[in-house]
């Protein structure tokens, strides 16, 4: 199985983190699904943002085959689809777990205690935020900057779940939640 | 195309348009009572939906006894989603039309007694009523009119969110909708409308406060075959949820103001570009394209007049530097979202090397109130230089978080203390953050100042997009400065190195200072490298990235000193600088250790209770789950939780209930 590297985001201060990613072959699935966000677009630059918000929300990451087959689908250079991908949040080079767990880090979050959150769930999943899924795959976790439901700091944002005014003693509670719905 | 929505063939005359309104009008008028469940961001996730469909139920389950009071369901009786009504921190909450009554945290199972009690018998329905404070009198209220959240509001751009039915296009043209557009089109030229916008003195919204009549006059001047507008959506500053709420709860208005826009400067192409965090502001905004594309309002030809604009959404990449507009139109083009100098502005060449004008959402929102009411009208509001009126995310450590609107030129003061009811669980007032991370934290004594774009400037903060954090004497600055810095370096695109580089040493410093390690040499540092940045960077973010820090280290030294010279954090923020301690009041409950994640907690049941300094990690939840507040907080060798005369969170609790 081959193993590539590549160079996440910056989370948290100053560290630059390298992950290597395990990667196996796109399924048939996987492939159909990328034909019809090929066949939905001009194929041109412009379309390149699009094209891998539709591939990051089919695939759930940018899986690095896709990512050549979008560079020549779109006539774009590879290095230029690379850059796209690293510098908006929104993708993710690494596989995630079933569910992605969304901490507001926002300024009101902030100032209501949601670094505590962070901290909480990365010692209970055993993962970091924006790296990383939990030991039974069903979570990933990272920080977002303002999910705009600034009036229920912290918030927490599980798919589409909002939680409002979390505090760390109610994550055991929504682990346990999320976990079995 | 489906035979029910056949009826709503397109439109092939202002005339036509007007018609529709008319009837619209017309059969809202009809509505004896119309019930509002508000569906903003906040109610939503306290299970707003869940509500609504509660009422449809009960509604239809008692459709007879209803009949027999005279409200028929589709006719005389509505319930409807809105958009936010601003106050979250009351969430969700249902409002009933005409009478104003206010519910504030209903739950599922309260519908059933509101339909009963209050809609069949006309009795309130007494415990869902907003309560007024004790300092202020006391009591319940039962008109949202009457309380001061509401009252001492002027909404324009927000008049319509939490009135209208986002999805409905017949709500919106019912309540006034598409009458600017129809105006503008039928009675205006191009340049009056220009004309219009520039003497009514309304800036930019997006936070630069840059005269958008002028930037109309400029797009005017320029020679073109193609001009693109587009709506800048990419609201990405912290603790502000403005545009969210305006897109989310009353799209239409929105793109009104684009209509307006583009018929004015003649642009053919617009995009709507909407932050990847705000799905449901591109699903309502997707939604009103497509209905009015239909009906013939977007698209070729429109109303018969011959007008052609053609209106995109494309969603941002989740990236803060994309809402500095040159970033954006990079963004639009599938690049990096990297700035460019502005040498050459934007409305000469922008997107696509053609000319562009870019506004932000809540400026567009604004427009059709414009043409609709009159230059003078809007400019008759506000102070000097700041025309209008300017909607605020309140958020933090206020008791009334949520979104409001006011005239430019109120006071912090009045917005805090009136409007926001005060400091939450009535702790000291320590800063008001405006401004975003290009702003700056304001103090105490700055709390008479007006709210304008240039009062703020001069304080050394900003107006920004109206996000408005308001901080009490649990926050920190250091640690405020540390966190907008560190959010800051995930958002420099890196082009340039001022911003790369100086994020990266300033954050240094700052870390270490909150980590008790900063000597007082780094101020002279960090104020160094913030000059530098200040004068070096190539965009606004990078430009404006010291705010944050030089606003502080102005007002609030001292608490840099304080990190510096005495380890200490007065706050009880900085977590190396402080430890929990269990003090002897102790009622022995065993909570603290039941939840303790590192079990660094012993004691027996109703003995005193005793933290292991050595396993504490300082998470702060024994201090959360305290019953009795005998968790202490303790920084420099002082307690720092306990502010004089701050009330326990029982003696708030109490307070709260009579």
């Amino acid at each position: 199985m081959p193993l590539r590297r590549y160079y996440a985001h910056r989370e948290g201060g100053t560290d630059v983190i390298e992950t290597a990613v395990q990667v196996t072959e796109l399924t048939r699935d996987e492939q159909k699904h990328l034909d019809e966000i090929f066949a939905k677009y001009p194929k041109e630059e412009p379309s390149l943002i699009m094209v891998l918000q539709d591939v990051q929300d089919k695939l759930n990451w940018l899986h690095p085959d896709a990512l050549d087959q979008v560079a020549e689908v779109l006539h774009v250079p590879r290095a230029r689809v690379q850059s796209v991908a690293t510098f908006y949040r929104a993708f993710s080079l690494e596989p995630r777990g079933k569910k992605l767990i969304k901490v507001c880090m926002g300024t009101a979050c902030h100032v209501r205690g949601a670094k505590t959150l962070v901290d909480e769930f990365e010692r209970r999943l055993n993962i970091k935020a924006g790296h990383g899924v939990s030991e039974d795959g069903m979570f990933s976790m990272e920080t977002v900057n303002c999910v705009g439901a600034c009036a229920m700091a912290p918030a927490v944002v599980v798919q589409d779940n909002y939680y409002a005014k979390v505090g760390a003693k109610n994550l055991e509670k929504i682990i346990k939640q999320e976990r079995q719905s | 195309m489906s035979a029910a929505k056949a009826k709503t063939a397109k439109f092939s005359s202002p005339a036509d348009l007007t018609a529709f309104a008319e009837k619209a009008v017309k059969k809202t008028e009809k509505r004896e009572l119309e019930i509002r469940v508000c569906a903003g961001p906040g109610c939503l996730a306290l299970g707003a939906r869940k509500i609504y469909q509660e009422f449809e139920e009960q509604l239809e389950a008692n459709k007879s006894a209803l009949k027999k009071k005279g409200l028929d369901i589709k006719a005389t009786l509505s319930a409807k989603c809105t958009g936010c009504h601003g106050m979250c921190e009351a969430g969700p909450v249902v409002t009933m039309e005409p009478s104003s009554l206010f519910y504030t945290h209903v739950k599922p199972k309260d519908v059933e007694e509101i339909v009963l009690k209050t809609i069949l018998e006309d009795e309130i329905v007494e415990r869902l009523l907003y309560h007024q404070e004790p300092r202020k009198g006391g009591g319940q209220v039962e008109h949202y009119t009457d309380i001061p959240f509401y009252s001492l509001q002027n909404r324009v751009a927000l008049r319509w969110v939490g009135v209208v039915d986002p999805l409905s296009f017949e709500d919106f043209v019912a309540v006034g909708g598409m009458k600017a557009f129809i105006k503008a089109l039928t009675e205006m030229s191009p340049e009056e409308v220009v004309e219009e916008v520039y003497q009514s003195g309304l800036r930019g919204r997006g936070g630069a406060g840059f005269s958008t009549g002028r930037k109309w006059q400029g797009a005017l001047r320029v020679k073109k075959d193609r001009v693109w507008l587009i709506c800048n959506g990419d609201e990405g500053d912290p603790g502000a949820f403005m545009d969210r709420a305006i897109m989310e709860g009353d799209p239409y208005s929105v793109i009104e103001g684009m209509m307006i826009g583009a018929y004015a400067l003649g642009a053919t192409d617009g995009y709507l570009y909407v932050r990847h965090e705000y799905p449901l502001a591109v699903e309502n905004l997707e939604k009103a394209i497509a209905k009015l594309t239909e009906m013939g309002l977007l698209g070729e030809n429109i109303l018969g007049t011959g007008m052609t604009f053609n209106l995109k959404i494309s969603r941002g990449g989740g990236a803060f530097v994309c809402g500095e507009s040159s970033a954006l139109m990079r963004s639009l083009e599938g690049k990096v979202g990297e700035p460019r100098a502005k040498y050459v502005r934007s409305v000469e060449k922008g997107l696509h090397d053609e000319p562009t004008v870019l506004n932000n959402v809540e400026t567009f929102t604004c427009i059709p109130r414009i043409i609709e009411k009159g230059a003078h009208w809007f400019a008759s509001m506000g102070s000097e230089n700041s025309k209008g009126t300017k909607a605020f995310s309140l958020v933090g450590k206020v008791k009334h978080t949520g979104l409001i609107e006011v005239p430019m030129g109120r006071r912090l003061r009045e917005i805090i203390y009136e409007i926001g009811g005060g400091i939450l669980n009535d702790r000291p007032f320590k800063a008001v953050q405006t401004g975003g991370p290009s702003g700056g934290c304001l103090p105490a004594d700055k709390l008479d100042l007006p709210v304008d774009f240039d009062t703020l400037s001069r304080a050394g903060s900003m107006m920004g997009s109206g996000g408005m954090i308001v901080m009490d004497d649990q926050t920190c600055m250091v640690d405020i400065a540390k966190y907008f810095i560190n959010f800051l370096i995930g958002e420099s695109c890196g082009k340039c190195v001022p911003c790369r580089e100086g994020l990266r040493q300033v954050y240094d410093l700052l870390d270490k200072i909150t980590n008790g390690e900063g000597v007082p040499e780094d101020i002279d540092k960090i104020e160094k490298l913030c000059h530098t940045m200040e004068v070096a960077s190539l965009c606004a973010l990078g430009k404006s990235a010291p705010y944050p820090v030089t606003s502080t280290l102005l007002y609030f030294k001292d608490e840099y000193l304080e990190h510096i010279n005495e380890k200490k954090c007065r706050a009880g923020v900085c977590k190396k600088l402080i430890t929990y301690d269990i003090n002897k009041d102790c009622i022995g409950c065993l909570l603290c250790k039941k939840n303790c994640p590192t079990e660094a907690i012993s004691g027996e049941n109703k003995k005193l209770h005793v933290i292991d300094q050595d396993l504490c990690i300082q998470c702060g939840i024994c201090y959360d789950v305290c019953p009795v507040d005998t968790v202490d907080i303790i920084s420099g060798g002082v307690i720092v939780n306990r502010a004089a005369e701050t009330p326990t969170k029982e003696k708030a609790k109490a307070a709260a209930k009579s």
